[in-house]
């Protein structure tokens, strides 16, 4: 037997202890939002004396295992937290490996053989995209476009993304269409708290997905970093110690079992 | 003998078999999962006993000055039992914290703000009287409405002021203006830098999402199980945390 049938018995192996574990994961509540923020590619790289850069590339590839494990369990959104708009203050030579990387892969996402087409995954990029340079921007209004059509679940990049930005954004776009709502009434008065919480929810870049019911954050840290801070007051914050790239199934599986473990309390906080 | 009916009856049963089988198997993984738990609350009480007896010498020199502003987020059930709160805050006060940001979703913590006022508080209205200087802290009560719903009537403010108001032009709207019209609303406190969560999960609740940008966030458990020595490691743990906001 040689390492190619050798290989091809591993993975399906693997494929089928996995549709096993998702058997029994499914007898429960399956989330139906993880988020993750995919934190540790320096440090990898560092640890295992990688070029500069290298480390984004490992946890690219952590990425598409990640999204295949959720998407063949049933997970219907998926968010990841890709570059933050602070991000921009690293050196430009790493700025623009990222962004570089970033086109690549978005490119790479539209192709047909691409894991988002093979599980019917529509992509969103949630954040400024004002501020990216112009590739990385076409490429990523190319992707949505091309995924338009898929129905089957959904995959939000958050690019160029805070928080607070986002919900800054969220109460411009308020106050510019309600703006215009006052302009047609034009009856001269103004009546007071126009705007309210629904209002800005409808504008947030993540509007497009429901709140995230478990946020996975690598390399021990625990903090937000001004990720879905809005979206996560009902949602599980899962810290692991591993680094992104060498996130694997049994973390995802440990953070699905927690989030079932912990479900009852997370509904009843979701109805108050 | 229908033979297709009898290999469906056939199949049902192996199918219902599997998921009895499927059912069983997720119960029991639970249940190894509430073992876990129960030792992982055991090593916690040795290590809450070694810390607070002074064992465990990493702990003893706390450099609570990293802590600038200390945020505490309850369980609103668990927040109803105001005792098991002021011990807690008797324990924050003995390591010598003394401004604290008190958070639970409901307002429970802000309905009892007299009685804690009345036992940490720096007003004439404080009972005890030589040791007030001792035991005095500051608080902030914060609930969801501090959230999401400020943040709404923040919007408002920005609006009527730079879109209702014919003559002002309007600016380009950085953070800095949320933040302000925040600020005119009441939140004048700066952002907790660590959050300790008391609660069945580590959830933040609906903490105000304007302020925990890059705060820490710490699961201490639920109230009823709080343990002095852990409060220390978690304080311990973010002074030797480096953050690089991003870069």
């Amino acid at each position: 037997m040689d390492i190619k049938q050798r290989t091809r018995i591993y993975n399906n192996l693997c494929s089928f202890a996995r549709k096993c574990i998702y058997s029994i994961l499914s007898v429960a509540t399956l989330p139906n939002h993880i988020a993750f923020i995919m934190d540790g590619n320096r440090r990898y790289s560092k640890q295992h004396n990688l070029v500069d850069g290298e480390g984004h590339k490992v946890g690219y590839s952590s990425l598409m295992s990640m999204l295949r494990y959720c998407y063949e369990l049933g997970v219907k959104y998926v968010t990841v937290y890709a570059f933050s708009i602070e991000n921009f203050k690293r050196s430009p030579e790493e700025v623009r490996s990222l962004m570089d990387l970033m086109e690549e892969k978005i490119e790479g996402l539209i192709k047909e053989e691409s894991l988002v087409n093979q599980y019917g995954v529509r992509v969103h990029f949630a954040g400024n995209l004002k501020l990216l340079s112009k590739p990385v921007r076409l490429a990523a209004e190319r992707a949505m476009k091309a995924t338009a059509k898929n129905s089957k679940a959904v995959l939000t990049i958050c690019i160029a993304y805070t928080s607070t930005d986002e919900i800054l954004h969220a109460v411009e776009e308020c106050c510019d269409e309600k703006s215009d709502e006052v302009k047609v009434s034009n009856d001269g008065k103004y009546e007071k708290d126009v705007i309210n919480v629904v209002d800005i929810e409808r504008h947030m870049y993540m509007a497009v997905a429901p709140d995230p019911d478990i946020i996975i954050r690598t390399s021990g840290e625990t903090r937000l970093s001004n990720f879905l801070l809005w979206q996560s007051g009902n949602c599980l914050l899962c810290t692991q110690s591993v680094l992104w790239p060498e996130i694997g199934f049994r973390h995802l599986v440990q953070a699905i079992l927690e989030f079932q473990h912990k479900l009852y309390y997370l509904n009843k906080q979701k109805q108050t | 003998m229908d033979p297709v009916a009898e290999s469906q009856k056939f199949f049902r049963r192996i199918s219902q078999s599997s998921n009895i089988m499927l059912f069983l198997l997720w119960h029991v993984v639970h249940l190894i999962i509430s073992v876990l738990y129960i030792v992982r609350e055991i090593f916690r009480a040795i290590e809450n006993y070694l810390i607070t007896n002074g064992y465990v010498k990493t702990y003893t020199n706390l450099n609570l000055g990293r802590v600038k502003y200390l945020g505490i987020v309850i369980d609103s059930d668990e927040a109803r039992n105001t005792s098991k709160v002021v011990e807690l805050l008797e324990w924050l006060s003995a390591l010598g914290v003394k401004k604290i940001c008190l958070y639970d979703r409901e307002g429970v913590l802000k309905k009892s703000k007299a009685v804690f006022m009345e036992r940490f508080g720096s007003t004439e209205n404080s009972v005890a009287g030589p040791l007030v200087s001792k035991k005095r802290m500051d608080f902030e009560f914060v609930s969801i409405t501090d959230g999401k719903e400020a943040v709404a009537k923040a919007a408002n403010l920005l609006f009527k002021k730079y879109y209702v108001d014919g003559d002002s032009e309007k600016p380009f709207f950085t953070e800095t203006h949320l933040t302000e019209g925040l600020k005119t609303l009441g939140a004048v406190e700066p952002d907790p830098d660590l959050l300790l969560i008391y609660g069945p999960v580590r959830c933040h609740l609906g903490f105000p999402a304007w302020r925990i940008r890059y705060t820490e966030m710490v699961h201490m458990g639920p109230l009823k199980y709080k343990k002095f020595g852990l409060i220390m490691k978690a304080i311990h743990k973010f002074t030797k945390v480096k953050q690089n906001y991003g870069s």
